[in-house]
């Protein structure tokens, strides 16, 4: 999936999902738990729930584990436990659903490398514009 | 005896990794960052330190989260890197200083510091890449002691309580007995935000507030809770800890040589920074 494909999965993909997924952050980070819009501190409470997922991603810091993901990533997130949740945000390659899984970013940033893609890509991604209006805002930033 | 003769403190940002790679030094993006650093390698030619301590955070590369520690400082002969897993270029092992690590480790459990140990470290982008940002000849680098800071899971340490751990770091180096001239480098920052609706967040002003209060009153930084600076400064903009721990360690006359602030480099508000740490002043810069 290229950066192009990969920003209208996120905009476009499964609408449904995408309104539900924004509603549930939305909530979740309005509680005390989480008190800063727009940021999921990732917490204990986070830290248990994404563990398998953030396990196999730190495993990408290895090459050839990424060649075994690239193999066959179903038997690969079987290998590590994934829950159903988990296994489908994978498959989504859709950053706000591996978080809501539990993801970690440091660690998602590995599963993202494995497709060429970097921070303004992922950035783009979750804010539902283009890498180029996502770059643009930056520029503006410090205009 | 030791003694530290100044702080620096940059952005670790892993694209430059790949700018540096591909030689875009002059490139208009670029340029503005990269030119930071020449009158800082001029300070570090006339000072020539023997050791720099590197306070930074690692990504994931060498921390899990089975076993997460809040300061961990770097007790090897040598610190390898390793491809972090979007295949950045690697380079050879940085040497360490065993003899020195094992006295901070010591010194700062006396101060109540409950360190981890690690005598096999590998060291990520936020270490590397300001190392080859400072001494672009590999072998002209000193030796290096990293400490890793988590921030990849909370609850993270406090500002303050990092500003305290760099103190204990200064008092520690102070009290060695060999004749050491030691750098204390901060890697990270400012604002920024990789994940979440929030991801692009910058906060111009709040950064040049904390290149202010960073020289001439890091307490007023350190009294931010984790809550709040990330508020301000973005998730990962919480790196400002890294800055506070180096400040910390400079407990003699600071003096500011040279400061650097452009937005962006990728998603990040680029800081850079050198401060002096004497009684009198050791070198002119500028």
């Amino acid at each position: 999936m290229n950066c192009e494909e990969l920003a209208k999965c996120g905009r476009t993909g499964s609408f449904t999902l995408w309104e539900h997924l924004s509603v549930t952050l939305v909530a979740m980070t309005t509680t005390t738990d989480q008190p800063i819009p727009g940021t999921l501190l990732f917490n204990g409470t986070e830290a248990m729930k994404g563990y398998a997922l953030n396990k196999m991603c730190f495993s990408f810091n290895s090459r050839l584990n990424r060649e075994a993901f690239l193999h066959d990533e179903d038997a690969y997130m079987s290998r590590f436990g994934l829950n159903a949740q988990q296994r489908a945000a994978i498959k989504s390659r859709n950053v706000l659903d591996l978080l809501a899984a539990g993801g970690n970013i440091y660690y998602l940033a590995k599963f993202a490398g494995i497709f060429h893609l970097g921070v303004q890509d992922i950035g783009a991604q979750q804010t539902g514009v283009t890498v180029d209006e996502f770059k643009a805002k930056l520029l503006a930033a410090g205009s | 005896m030791a003694r530290v003769i100044g702080g620096i403190a940059t952005t670790h940002v892993p694209s430059i990794g790949n700018a540096l790679e591909k030689g875009l030094q002059s490139d208009p993006y670029w340029k503005p960052f990269f030119d930071a650093f020449p009158p800082l390698r001029r300070w570090l030619d006339l000072t020539k330190p023997d050791v720099a301590i590197v306070l930074y955070n690692d990504h994931g590369l060498n921390f899990f989260l089975d076993a997460m520690p809040t300061f961990a400082v770097g007790a090897a002969a040598e610190y390898r890197n390793e491809d972090e897993g979007w295949g950045i270029p690697t380079s050879p092992p940085f040497s360490g200083d065993p003899s020195l690590s094992w006295h901070l480790i010591d010194s700062l459990m006396r101060d109540e510091f409950d360190i981890c140990s690690c005598q096999e470290m590998l060291v990520d982008h936020a270490f590397t890449i300001p190392m080859q940002l400072l001494w672009p000849e590999h072998a002209a680098m000193p030796r290096t002691i990293p400490i890793s800071i988590n921030t990849v899971q909370h609850p993270i340490p406090t500002p303050s309580r990092c500003y305290r751990f760099g103190q204990a770091i200064g008092r520690a180096i102070a009290s060695y007995p060999e004749d050491l001239r030691v750098v204390v480098i901060g890697t990270g920052g400012l604002s920024h935000q990789l994940d979440g609706t929030r991801a692009g967040f910058i906060n111009t002003s709040f950064d040049r507030m904390c290149l202010e209060k960073i020289v001439e009153a890091p307490e007023d930084l350190a009294s931010y809770s984790t809550i709040d600076l990330i508020r301000e400064a973005g998730a990962q903009g919480a790196e400002l800890i890294m800055w506070l721990a180096m400040r910390g360690a400079l407990t003699g006359t600071v003096r500011e040589l040279h400061t650097t602030y452009h937005v962006p480099i990728s998603n990040t508000a680029a800081g850079v920074l050198l401060l002096e740490n004497a009684a009198q002043p050791v070198a002119a810069v500028r």
